[in-house]
């Protein structure tokens, strides 16, 4: 028997685009994974590679895929009504921008972290995610300075 | 074995290419990832797409790693230890948005085990070095500081 007092833990989404978002949130797992964390991702096969048992797939979608955005968003919505995440915590790209606005919505506490290969400005998703984030991270002390964000560390 | 690899979403022809011209004229077993359903190559094995865990023992197997400088090869070629030998992509020659790679190739530069070439005539003399150098990655207290960061801050009530 435990004498400890039980630690309630918090449901966690993670979410991220197949490529180096993803290997992006696997590094950052260390902040969250004796949580109650769901992970989401665009590419078959990511988070089994990862072993990872729970875990949700997106349709990819960028900017200039207004239908492949539409079903992104629909399938987002979908992913957020069941799970009902305390916080959302995204790498990227713009699946993870919906997820996020979407869940701001539903009361989610969002946390955006801007891919390391964002060296001068931050991305598209992640200017786009200012409205959306209550914290708001670039790997880059001056991109952060130029984008009113946060700069607390890099992952490389 | 060299594997090659442009990441998931855009086609690299210039690298696929090169490649292909090195492996025929010093007869070396390449096999590659190109996003490319028709990469045209004649000396290199070519996949459009490969299974992440596939595309993990491939990466695993090879003695060298040639790619584009994303994030996602320069992360894999961390967890697997090796050698890697990147060409950025360049805006200029339509193969990117913007020059984000060249950036990223600066910075990755300075780390042991990467290899940058600046353009595609550099890749030869590159490839052909015997020994290329083992990649080594200490701690990290950067990425220990974000990770504390996200965590303080998702804990919070």
């Amino acid at each position: 028997m435990s004498l400890t007092a039980p630690v309630r833990r918090k449901r966690i989404l993670a979410v991220a685009s197949g490529g180096g978002h993803w290997e992006e949130l696997l590094l950052l797992r260390p902040a969250f994974e004796d949580q109650d964390v769901l992970f989401a991702t665009t590419l078959a096969g990511l988070a089994e590679r990862a072993g990872l048992t729970r875990h949700a797939m997106l349709p990819d979608c960028n900017a200039d895929q207004k239908l492949a955005a539409l079903r992104c968003t629909l399938a987002a919505a979908w992913l957020l009504l069941r799970f009902r995440p305390q916080v959302i915590i995204s790498t990227g790209a713009l699946p993870g921008f919906i997820v996020m606005a979407i869940g701001k919505a539903f009361g989610a506490r969002t946390i955006w972290i801007d891919s390391i290969a964002n060296a001068e400005e931050f991305s598209a998703a992640g200017a786009h995610a200012r409205r959306v984030a209550d914290l708001r991270l670039s790997q880059w002390p001056d991109v952060a300075d130029a984008g009113h964000a946060e700069y607390a560390g890099n992952l490389l | 074995m060299i594997f090659a690899t442009v990441g998931t979403q855009l086609v690299f022809p210039r690298l696929i290419g090169a490649l292909d011209r090195i492996a025929g004229a010093h007869g070396l077993e390449m096999i590659a990832q190109t996003c490319d359903p028709a990469p045209g190559t004649r000396h290199i094995e070519c996949h459009q797409h490969i299974a992440p865990v596939d595309f993990d023992a491939l990466f695993a197997r090879a003695e060298l790693v040639v790619g584009h400088a994303g994030i996602g090869t320069i992360l894999t070629a961390r967890k697997l230890g090796k050698p890697l030998l990147l060409l950025p992509r360049r805006a200029s020659l339509g193969e990117h948005r913007n020059d984000h790679q060249m950036a990223t190739a600066r910075f990755v530069a300075r780390f042991p085990g990467i290899r940058i070439a600046w353009g595609e005539n550099e890749l030869e003399e590159k490839i052909l070095e015997r020994d290329p150098p083992v990649p080594e990655f200490g701690a990290s207290p950067e990425r220990n500081r974000l990770i504390a960061r996200v965590r303080e801050f998702l804990l919070q009530d």
